[in-house]
């Protein structure tokens, strides 16, 4: 029987941007920064209320795991916005929204009521988006 | 129009909010916090709890400690770190320190630093293997 999730993977194009983003914008808290070597980090953040569930934030970058093809496909892809990461979910969506957008983070859905409560769209340093919402209690 | 209103009153708290992450470390207190707002002080707090959970002063405190716990994991001591957060007296600060995170601030420090080194150590041990793996770090 599968119990909770862990671990889960955003792919980002740049670490230290990805670091500032999540850490700096979304309030995210580090969970482990480790040394990998030359040019490798293996880096996890944890959302706020939410510290046992680690984001990997993963570098595409040319190694054992991404050939340069490869390197090249998924740059192109997550700069065109084509993957939605995540949902997260807030207590209250249009302070959250007023609050990330005064910080710089770019929304593609402006808070949006929906059958569930309300929906906002924003897009990581990356271009990863993400559904933020608050859900009806 | 009534829409328009909430999202003015929302923007005014966000920006007192944004205002004590800013000067968290500067001896603010509530009557500055609800003057940033231009909020009666009474209808600010009630606000500013039904979007934070918590109090002005109460997000303020722990503001404070979470900045404090960043400091010490940087390796501040912990006079310096109570001063860094706006809590000159080392008393009230190891006290806050405690009552909210349940450690002492030197113990939190000394635990930070073990798991530090640890990871700077044996990095591996704090990665799942298949990612280790995928990333050819188990070589």
């Amino acid at each position: 029987m599968i119990t909770k999730l862990t671990h889960t993977c955003i792919y980002v194009l740049n670490q230290d941007s990805a670091y500032d983003f999540y850490v700096n914008k979304l309030g995210f808290k580090v969970h482990t920064d480790a040394p990998m070597g030359k040019d490798a980090r293996w880096l996890t953040v944890t959302p706020p209320e939410q510290p046992e569930l680690e984001i990997t934030l993963f570098p595409i970058i040319e190694g054992a795991m991404f050939d340069k093809e490869t390197v090249q496909t998924m740059t192109s892809l997550i700069r065109k916005g084509t993957f939605g990461a995540a949902v997260f979910t807030c207590k209250d969506l249009l302070a959250t929204y007023e609050e990330l957008r005064s910080k710089g983070v770019v929304f593609k859905k402006p808070p949006t009521k929906e059958f569930y409560g309300y929906e906002a769209l924003f897009l990581d340093d990356s271009g990863n988006w993400f559904s933020l919402a608050q859900i009806n209690s | 129009m009534e829409q328009y209103e909430k999202i003015y009153l929302y923007k005014r708290v966000v920006s007192a909010k944004l205002f004590i992450d800013k000067f968290y470390a500067d001896s603010i207190d509530l009557d500055d916090i609800a003057d940033q707002a231009n909020f009666s002080k009474f209808h600010f707090i009630r606000l500013f709890k039904s979007i934070y959970g918590l109090t002005p002063k109460n997000y303020l405190i722990h503001l404070r400690i979470e900045k404090a716990k960043e400091l010490l994991r940087e390796g501040h001591s912990i006079l310096a770190t109570g001063l860094m957060v706006g809590l000159e007296s080392p008393t009230s600060f190891a006290g806050m320190f405690k009552k909210i995170t349940g450690q002492t601030p030197s113990h939190f420090q000394k635990s930070e630093t073990i798991r530090k080194n640890k990871i700077n150590e044996h990095p591996l041990q704090f990665i799942p293997n298949c990612f280790a793996e995928t990333h050819g770090w188990k070589k």
